[in-house]
């Protein structure tokens, strides 16, 4: 790959997709995007760009799918699930008590990892939570994924890399070579498709948003604008969790980190948010993904 | 330096467990079944055990009982490491007082999840996409 070719690539992602990659990771759009090449019958990463600018639907679909999806797994990092059992959701109990309801969004739900990690936690607090709506919405750009996430079938590997075996266990059913989600935990979880550049005010408010490793693909202005629509869907008193290399801290200050919890976040009064409106704007316009 | 016990009839799996675990700041000491294995336990208890299930002599899960009722028996962490990927086989072995249970094939991102798992090694620095 020239780099010319790979300025176009970024570029193309940027448009696209909001992805940003920084100058060094020809590696990563190697290792993702000759596999596609070739399968669509191209011998190199120019012949993909030759047919992107010849402008192909198609390919700027599975192009982008396979720039955005990230390898995940159970229980990722495990310290967010630390405290979502046992700070987000002993908070919320009290706070909720009355209500009796809980909503959850997972904004980059990928291929169901997380949510169903989230799901596992609360089957395993039912006691506490008799009689609760329990609400767990997750939203992924690709299609792909979400069809992967909603079936809930996962490779001998896959359950092994962070879900405890007792688990693995209790929530999935063995069939052959692979595991299945039960069909209870399931329920638990709509799957929507959703781009994050887009408006994504119809989703609701919720008491909790986790919303991991996602945001270090965008650039700056791109992050403070979804950190700022992000705190329009959380409740006042609700949560943020994001990913251990991502923080608000510097770009806004809708949310403030708490302290001694690491990748915790409370919406700021949003009045004081309000007060800056040229980041508080509508989503950014970016060109629409082609075929969606 | 804690030390893993690694319990395989096979010497090339044995190998590779020893390079991963190694690798994960561990002593590495080799048992080609139960028999030689509690041998080892019984001079001095390990910290872990990685350990196969079907073996000539003296088997993983008949291993694992003998193990449990030795004094000092229940300090190491067992994780299984088979072939034996049924449901039953699970339940058995946690039933039997293991740790953790691997399926093979493996590598060293399952062992290293799942010595995490049970406290053998702290969180990694978490991981960023």
């Amino acid at each position: 790959m020239n780099p010319t070719e790979y300025e176009y690539l970024r570029k193309f992602l940027k448009d696209n997709s909001g992805l940003d990659l920084s100058a060094d990771k020809q590696y990563l759009i190697e290792s993702r995007l000759l596999p596609l090449a070739r399968k669509a019958g191209l011998s190199s990463i120019g012949e993909l760009v030759q047919k992107l600018q010849g402008g192909s639907g198609a390919l700027v679909t599975s192009v982008v799918e396979a720039m955005t999806t990230n390898e995940t797994f159970f229980f990722r990092d495990k310290v967010p699930f630390d405290h979502f059992r046992d700070h987000i959701m002993p908070e919320i109990i009290k706070a909720r008590a009355s209500k009796r309801s809980v909503r959850i969004w997972c904004a980059a739900g990928s291929t169901g990892q997380e949510p169903y990690s989230l799901a596992m936690c609360l089957k395993d607090m039912s006691s506490a939570l008799t009689g609760w709506r329990i609400e767990i919405i997750a939203t992924d750009l690709s299609q792909e994924v979400l069809e992967k996430a909603k079936a809930g079938v996962y490779s001998q590997f896959e359950v092994q890399r962070g879900l405890p075996i007792q688990m693995l266990v209790k929530y999935f059913k063995q069939t052959g070579e692979t595991w299945q989600v039960n069909p209870e935990l399931r329920a638990m979880i709509q799957h929507r498709q959703l781009n994050l550049l887009h408006d994504f005010s119809q989703l609701g408010t919720f008491d909790v948003i986790f919303c991991r490793n996602v945001l270090i693909y965008f650039d700056q202005e791109t992050k403070v604008n979804i950190f700022n629509r992000l705190a329009r869907q959380v409740e006042p008193d609700g949560f943020l969790v994001l990913g251990a290399a991502e923080t608000v801290v510097g770009l806004t200050d809708v949310f403030r980190p708490i302290p001694e919890r690491r990748g915790l976040y409370k919406p700021n009064d949003l009045r004081a948010a309000s007060a800056k409106p040229a980041l508080a704007g509508a989503p950014p316009r970016m060109a629409a993904m082609a075929g969606r | 330096m804690k030390t893993c016990l690694v319990v395989d009839d096979s010497s090339i799996v044995r190998k590779v467990a020893r390079r991963i675990v190694e690798a994960l700041g561990f002593q590495v000491i080799e048992a080609e079944d139960g028999v030689e294995a509690l041998v080892h336990c019984k001079k001095a208890m390990p910290e872990a055990i990685l350990l196969d299930w079907n073996m000539p002599v003296m088997d993983g899960f008949q291993f694992l009982s003998t193990l449990r009722r030795m004094p000092g028996g229940e300090e190491p962490m067992v994780v299984f490491c088979t072939t034996e990927t049924g449901i039953d086989h699970i339940t058995k072995a946690m039933g039997g007082g293991a740790n953790e249970y691997i399926m093979k094939p493996f590598d060293k991102d399952i062992v290293m999840a799942k010595f995490q798992e049970v406290g053998l090694i702290p969180l990694g620095e978490e991981t960023a996409a």
